[in-house]
């Protein structure tokens, strides 16, 4: 299966100082950091961006985040990470992170889970796999685009659904633990997909799937079992 | 260097075989793959080679399962950052279905793909000399689908994003010629002791 996008060689191959200039929180234990990174080339939403912590004595630790923000924001980068228990990584961000606070990081990576932005896109996500997926939700706004976007959420209880206040008619949440009043508990189900692909456009759907390995093996099969074709379903796993 | 204000890390115990920039996952074994996971039965799967070989040729499960076999034992790492240790897969060295088919001089490299369409691009230095297996067994069991089972391409001295999941057969050219994540922005190589993450590495 191709890639969506062209990606520059040499962007990804520089490291760059982003500092620190906002933490907004999310949910109890997700916030959205955001940078300033100057040089930054640009991203298409559903990139993702490689981070990097260096500890005093040379120490270093990289990880993988998903790029939050839409591109039109280009002087500034948005993350959203969840808080993982005993994580090295994201115990820094929650704990000590404070705006100046300076990391760096390297990217855009990868063009396969890019989404300019240029054909029907239905959205599968679960806990911070939405991330990559508000970047095409923000795209989608601020670009005033027309052509069909849907969102199927997956979050615990609706105080643990990122960006809750942000999402609009495009989102369909489902909650597995607790909901409010009148809606139903439960996973992700074929009652869920079905609809969406009855509704599909002409050309069908380009699929984008993003979250745990177990909610993207779930979420996939579903997507195939309600006919989605498997070369235009898109998975990105956090591992 | 960059020190990040207040960043320690987690305590740290030196392992000889952990190469830069990884981790050692522990019982972990993260799935990543951009595919969905196909339900792939062993009597559907099949593994050929061919292109710049003297006798192109096709294997079925039990064919394959007719070779010698051999195992290995040993690491794997991720591109993503962590490292496994202690694995131990078993099948059949790559060098047995080569020696069968015979690449010709002029060969250099090779595409792998699998039964889904994805590829990967290997200098065929990479997949001889008892470095590369086609394997079916984890741990004594078979390979779970999500891990690539019935049967994967495994080439541990590289990032395990070159060990093919669902591996279908093997094109011998007398060129590179970037694979999925290659055209992607990741390295034409992968060698985990050298960092070769993304291409500019
Ligand atoms: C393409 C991609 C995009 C991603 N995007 C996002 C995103 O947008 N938002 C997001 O929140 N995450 C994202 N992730 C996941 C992210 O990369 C990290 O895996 C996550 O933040 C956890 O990192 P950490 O350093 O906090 O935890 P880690 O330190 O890696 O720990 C993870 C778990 O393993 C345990 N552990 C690991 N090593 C040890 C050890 N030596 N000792 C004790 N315990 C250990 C920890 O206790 C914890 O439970 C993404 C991943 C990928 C691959």
């Amino acid at each position: 299966m191709p890639g969506r996008i062209g990606v520059g060689r040499q962007a990804a191959s520089v490291w760059r100082t982003a500092t620190l200039t906002e933490i907004r929180r999310e949910t109890p234990r997700a916030a959205t950091f955001r940078f300033a990174v100057p040089g930054w080339p640009g991203h298409v939403p559903g990139q993702h961006l490689l981070l990097r912590l260096t500890a005093e004595d040379g120490y270093v630790a990289q990880r993988h985040y998903s790029i939050a923000s839409a591109p039109d924001d280009s002087r500034y980068l948005e993350l959203t990470l969840d808080h993982v228990a005993g994580g090295e990584v994201s115990g820094w961000f929650h704990s000590v992170a404070r705006p100046g606070d300076r990391v760096e990081v390297r990217g855009p990576l990868s063009g396969f889970f890019a989404w300019p932005g240029d054909r029907p896109a239905l959205l599968l996500g679960a806990g911070s796999g939405v991330v990559p997926l508000m970047s095409m939700v923000r795209h989608h706004r601020t670009r005033g685009l027309s052509l069909p976007l849907r969102l199927l959420v997956s979050a615990r209880s609706p105080e643990e659904l990122i960006y809750r206040g942000e999402l609009g008619a495009e989102t369909l949440p489902v909650f597995t633990r607790s909901a409010p009043e009148g809606v139903a508990v439960g996973r992700m189900a074929a009652a869920h997909v079905a609809p969406l692909l009855a509704e599909a456009p002409e050309d069908g759907w380009e699929a984008y799937v993003c979250g745990s390995n177990s909610f993207a093996e779930h979420a996939s099969r579903l997507l195939v079992a309600a006919g989605q074709p498997v070369d235009r379903i898109r998975i990105e796993r956090f591992g | 260097m960059n020190i990040t204000r207040g960043f320690t890390g987690r305590p740290r115990v030196d392992h000889p075989g952990l190469p830069p920039g990884q981790y050692d996952a522990g019982d972990e074994w993260p799935v990543l793959s951009a595919e969905v996971t196909p339900d792939l039965a062993p009597a559907d799967w099949t593994f050929r080679i061919d292109g710049l070989v003297a006798d192109p040729r096709t294997w079925d499960w039990e064919q394959a399962h007719a070779l010698p076999a051999s195992a290995y034992e040993g690491a794997i790492h991720c591109v993503t950052g962590w490292s496994k240790f202690g694995v131990r897969f078993g099948g059949v060295c790559l060098d047995t279905f080569m020696d069968l088919v015979r690449p010709d001089g002029s060969a250099t490299h090779a595409v792998a793909y699998s039964h889904t369409g994805y590829t990967a691009n290997l200098p065929l230095a990479d997949l001889t000399g008892g470095r590369a297996w086609i394997v079916w067994e984890y741990d004594g069991r078979p390979i779970p689908s999500e891990h690539g089972g019935p049967a994967r391409l495994i080439v541990p001295h590289l990032y395990f994003w070159k060990s093919v999941k669902w591996i279908a057969g093997l094109r011998i050219l007398d060129h590179d010629e970037p694979g999925f994540w290659e055209g992607n922005g990741y390295h034409a190589r992968g060698n985990p002791w050298e960092e070769q993450r993304y291409s500019g590495d």
